[in-house]
C-alpha cells in the first residue's frame, strides 16, 4: 500500500490512532506544539492537560494498569521529559506499557545547549524497556509503531520517543502498522516439556503453594481465570505479591493473602514452610524474600516468568519456565487433565490444617479505639461501604495506607488495584486514579492516600475538576509519614527525624479551593456517614479521616530477616530486636 | 590477578544493531547493575544488515554470568548473544602497539624477543621502535613483561576479539 504524505505531527497522531490509542495524557512546551497544533484538528485522540508531566506518566499507568492497553503520554523537551522521569521508571519497575514522546529541540541544536534542551534518550535509557530518538520522518512512523510493538511485547513497559522539533514539522510518508515487521520478538510460548515437569511437582508435592504476582495480571484476564480454576482444581493455597492482587478473588478460602515484609502471616509461614512453590508472573523481589538466604528453605521452586532474566537473579529455582504466565497455566491446567493428575490427599489436608493453625492468630487484628480511628477500621468501614459493588477500581499512593489498604481492601478481579510497587512512588495514586477514571467514566475510583502523599502531585486535583472526573480521594491522614516514622520507631531508637509534617494543608478547605468537595471524619461514630457522602457526592472528593497517629503496620518483617522472624504487633519488637542486626539496618 | 573462588572469566559476543546508543545501552546494563567489564571491543561487521559485533569479557559468578547473558538478550536492538567461554573453544586475539624508548644496548635483545612473538616493526627511530602484536591476551603480557626492563614502555591495546573454532558461526 502506497504511504500517505503528511507532517510528522500528524504521523504521531496517525501512529497512536493507529495502535489504538483513544487518550492521551500530556502537558504542551514550545518543543511539542506542532503536535499540539495537529491535535487541535483532530478528533479521534481525547488530550487530558495534567498539571505537571509526571502526573501525565502516572495517569497514562493507571490507564494501561486499569485496561489492559498501552498508556499514552506527550510532554515537552527538557524539565517535561525530566519530570517525566520517576513515572517511566514506577512503568519500568512494574512493568507497565506505555508510549512517551517527548519533544526535543530542532535536530540542529541537539547538543549546543540549546533552550529546554535534555539528553532525554541518555536520560531515559536505564529507565525505559527501550528509547528512540527520530532524526528522519521517514522513520517515524515505524518507530512509533514498533514502540508499540516493544511497550506491550514480553514483558512490559515504558518505551519513549524523542521527537526533535524540526521532525514533527517535516513531510514525509506514513505507513500502518501492518507495512511493518519488527525484528524483537520475545518468548512467549513456554516449553511443553517444563510444563510437564511441573506438573508432575504439583502431583507429587506435600506441602505445595502458588505464589502469584503482577505477571498475571499483565497476561489478561484470561490468565487470571486460568490461574483460579487451576488453583480451585487442585485445592492447593494461593498467595499473591502487592503487584499480582486481584488476579486470585481474595474473598476465596485457598487465598491466604498477601506474603513479604506486611504479608499474612499464614502466607509468609507457609512460604517458609512449603515444598513446593510455584512462582507465577513475580520476581522474587526483596519485599518478598526477606533474607534471601533463609528464603523458603526446604522447597523446590517452579518460576514462571516471561522476562528470562527474572530467572535465578535473587533466588535459585529449580525449574524455569521461560513464558507468558497465562500461556502457561492454560498449558498446565491442560496437562493436569490429560494426565489424570491428583494432589496428596492426606498430606495436603495436614498442611491446609497447619496453615489453619496460622490463620487463627488472626494477623491482621488490632486494637480498636473509640473515638479515635484507627487506620486500619477506616479501611475496614470503606470495604464494607463498597460491599456487593464489583465496579470499583482503587489506587494508593506509598507508605502504611498502601500497606493497609493491601491487607484490608477485597481484590477480586485483576486491574482493579493500581499501586506503585517496585519504585514506591509517593505522588502515584491521585494521578493513577485520573487515568483510571478516564478509562472508566462510570466507575468509583478511589485513591487510598497518606496526607504526606497526596500533597506530592496534589495539583492533578485541578486536572480531575477540569474533566469532570469523580475522583475520591480517602486520606488517612496521621500528620505523619507514617512508614518512615515506624521504622525511626523500630530501627533508630524513636528519633523521628524529620517525619512529622508541622505544617499540613486544611484537606477540607483544599478541596474546595480545587473546586471539588472535602469531607472530614475525626471520630468513629462520623466514619460511616463521611465515607457515604464520599461516595454519593457527585464529583471530586477529598475525605480526610484524622487517624490514630501512633498506630503500625503489622505483621512486619524487618529488613534482613526470614520470614518466619514475623512480628505480629508492637509487643514482638522485645523478643526479636531488629536494631540488633546490623545486616537488616542497612537494607530498605 | 589472583582468580577468587567461584567467580569466571567469559568471552562474550554479541550480534547488535549498528544504530547510535546501542554501546551506550550496553555499557550502561552494566555499571548501572554493577558488572564488571574487562574489556570490551566493537566494529560494524555486515554493513547490508547494519550490525556491529561487541567481544566483552567479563566476570562473575555464575549466577552472575547467566544473569549478564539474560540481560543482554532482552535489550530490543541486540541480536544474539553467544557466550564463547561456554560453548565450546574458541580464538581470542588482541592487537597491542608497543612503543619502546631505550638506550642502544637493548637493540638487538628487543628484536630478538619481537621476533620470537611474532611481533612486526611498525616504526622506528634511533631511539625507539613501535611493535605490533596480534595474540591472546596471555602473550601479549608475557611479551610487555619480557621487554619492560629493556626501556621505557607505552602500550595501547584493543582488548579481546574473539571468533570460535570449528564451523559453527554465530
Amino acid at each position: 500500500m502506497a504511504g500517505r504524505q503528511m507532517s510528522g505531527a500528524e504521523m504521531v497522531l496517525a501512529g497512536l490512532a493507529d495502535n489504538g490509542v483513544d487518550t492521551i495524557f500530556g502537558y504542551p512546551g514550545g518543543a511539542v506544539l506542532p503536535i499540539y497544533d495537529a491535535m487541535f484538528q483532530q478528533n479521534q485522540i481525547r488530550h487530558v492537560l495534567v498539571r505537571q508531566e509526571g502526573g501525565a506518566v502516572h495517569a497514562a499507568e493507571g490507564y494501561a494498569r486499569s485496561t489492559g492497553r498501552v498508556g499514552c503520554v506527550l510532554v515537552t523537551s527538557g524539565p517535561g521529559a525530566t519530570n517525566a522521569v520517576t513515572g517511566l521508571l514506577d512503568a519500568q519497575m512494574d512493568s507497565i506499557p506505555l508510549v512517551c514522546i517527548t519533544g526535543q529541540v530542532p535536530t540542529h541544536l541537539i547538543g549546543n545547549d540549546a533552550f529546554q534542551e535534555a539528553d532525554t534518550t541518555g536520560i531515559t535509557r536505564p529507565c525505559t524497556k527501550h528509547n528512540y530518538l527520530v532524526k528522519d520522518v521517514n522513520r517515524l512512523a515505524e518507530t512509533i509503531h514498533e514502540a508499540f510493538h516493544v511497550a506491550r511485547s514480553g514483558r512490559p513497559g515504558p518505551v519513549l520517543i524523542d521527537l526533535p522539533k524540526d521532525i514533527q514539522f517535516a513531510t514525509g510518508t506514513y505507513r500502518p502498522p501492518e507495512d511493518f515487521t519488527f525484528s524483537y520478538r520475545p518468548a512467549f510460548e513456554p516449553e511443553l516439556a517444563a510444563i510437564e515437569q511441573a506438573a508432575a511437582l504439583i502431583a507429587a508435592a506435600e506441602r505445595p503453594l502458588f505464589y502469584t504476582g503482577g505477571g498475571v495480571v499483565n497476561s489478561g484476564p484470561q490468565a487470571s481465570a486460568a490461574l483460579t480454576e487451576l488453583v480451585r482444581l487442585t485445592g492447593i493455597p494461593c498467595t499473591s505479591t502487592l503487584m499480582g492482587l486481584g488476579a486470585f478473588p481474595a474473598s476465596d478460602d485457598l487465598f491466604l493473602g498477601m506474603l513479604g515484609m506486611h504479608g499474612t502471616y499464614e502466607a509468609n509461614l507457609a512460604t517458609h514452610g512449603c515444598d513446593l512453590l510455584v512462582c507465577v508472573g513475580a520476581r522474587f523481589d526483596d519485599r518478598v524474600t526477606g533474607k534471601v538466604s533463609a528464603f523458603s528453605p526446604g522447597s523446590t521452586k517452579i518460576h514462571i516468568d516471561i522476562d528470562a532474566s527474572s530467572i535465578n537473579k535473587n533466588v535459585a529455582v529449580d525449574l524455569p519456565i521461560v513464558g507468558d504466565a497465562g500461556r502457561a497455566l492454560e498449558m498446565l491446567l491442560a496437562v493436569w487433565r490429560e494426565r489424570h493428575y491428583s494432589v496428596k490427599a492426606e498430606p495436603l489436608a495436614a498442611w491446609w490444617r497447619q496453615i489453619g493453625e496460622w490463620r487463627a492468630r488472626d494477623c491482621l487484628a488490632y486494637q480498636h479505639s473509640d473515638p479515635v480511628i484507627k487506620p486500619q477500621y477506616a479501611l475496614e468501614r470503606l470495604r464494607h461501604a463498597l460491599k456487593g459493588r464489583d465496579d470499583v477500581y482503587i489506587t494508593t499512593e506509598v507508605g502504611q495506607h498502601q500497606m493497609w489498604a493491601a491487607q484490608f481492601l477485597p481484590f477480586e478481579k485483576p486491574n482493579h488495584w493500581m499501586t506503585s510497587g517496585g519504585l514506591g512512588t509517593m505522588g502515584y495514586g491521585l494521578p493513577a486514579a485520573i487515568g483510571v477514571q478516564m478509562a472508566h467514566p462510570d466507575a468509583v475510583v478511589i485513591d487510598v492516600a497518606g496526607e504526606a502523599s497526596i500533597l506530592m502531585n496534589i495539583q492533578e486535583l485541578s486536572t480531575a475538576v477540569q474533566y469532570r472526573l469523580p475522583v475520591k480521594v480517602f486520606i488517612m491522614n496521621n500528620k505523619w509519614m507514617g512508614m518512615v516514622k515506624q521504622w525511626q520507631e523500630l530501627l533508630h531508637g524513636g528519633r523521628h527525624s524529620e517525619s512529622y509534617t508541622a505544617a499540613l494543608p486544611d484537606f477540607v478547605k483544599l478541596a474546595v479551593a480545587f473546586g471539588g468537595v472535602g469531607l472530614r471524619a475525626e471520630t468513629v461514630d462520623s466514619l460511616d456517614a463521611a465515607i457515604e457522602a464520599m461516595l454519593t457526592t457527585p464529583g471530586l472528593v477529598i475525605l480526610d479521616v484524622v487517624v490514630d497517629e501512633k498506630e503500625m503496620c503489622f505483621p512486619m518483617i524487618p529488613g534482613g530477616a526470614a520470614h518466619n522472624e514475623i512480628m505480629l504487633g508492637p509487643q514482638d519488637q522485645k523478643k526479636s530486636d531488629p536494631t540488633a542486626r546490623e545486616e537488616g539496618m542497612v537494607l530498605v | 590477578m589472583t582468580p577468587v573462588e567461584g567467580i569466571e572469566r567469559h568471552t562474550l559476543a554479541v550480534l547488535v544493531v549498528n544504530e547510535p546508543g546501542v554501546l551506550a545501552r550496553v555499557i550502561g546494563l552494566f555499571s548501572g547493575r554493577g558488572y564488571n567489564i574487562e574489556s570490551l571491543t566493537v566494529a560494524e561487521v555486515d554493513r547490508d544488515k547494519g550490525l556491529s559485533r561487541i567481544t566483552l569479557v567479563t566476570s562473575g559468578t555464575r549466577m552472575i554470568i547467566d544473569q549478564i547473558k539474560a540481560q543482554l538478550s532482552r535489550l530490543v536492538p541486540i541480536h544474539r548473544v553467544r557466550d564463547l567461554t561456554e560453548e565450546g573453544p574458541f580464538v581470542g586475539r588482541e592487537l597491542a602497539l608497543v612503543k619502546i624508548v631505550g638506550e642502544d644496548g637493548h637493540r638487538a635483545e628487543l628484536l630478538r624477543i619481537a621476533e620470537s612473538f611474532g611481533a612486526r616493526i611498525v616504526d622506528s627511530s634511533e631511539s625507539s621502535f613501535v611493535f605490533e602484536v596480534t595474540e591472546s591476551t596471555e602473550k601479549v603480557d608475557q611479551f610487555l613483561a619480557m621487554i619492560r626492563g629493556l626501556g621505557r614502555l607505552e602500550v595501547a591495546r584493543t582488548g579481546i576479539v574473539a571468533l570460535s573454532r570449528g564451523p559453527e558461526s554465530i
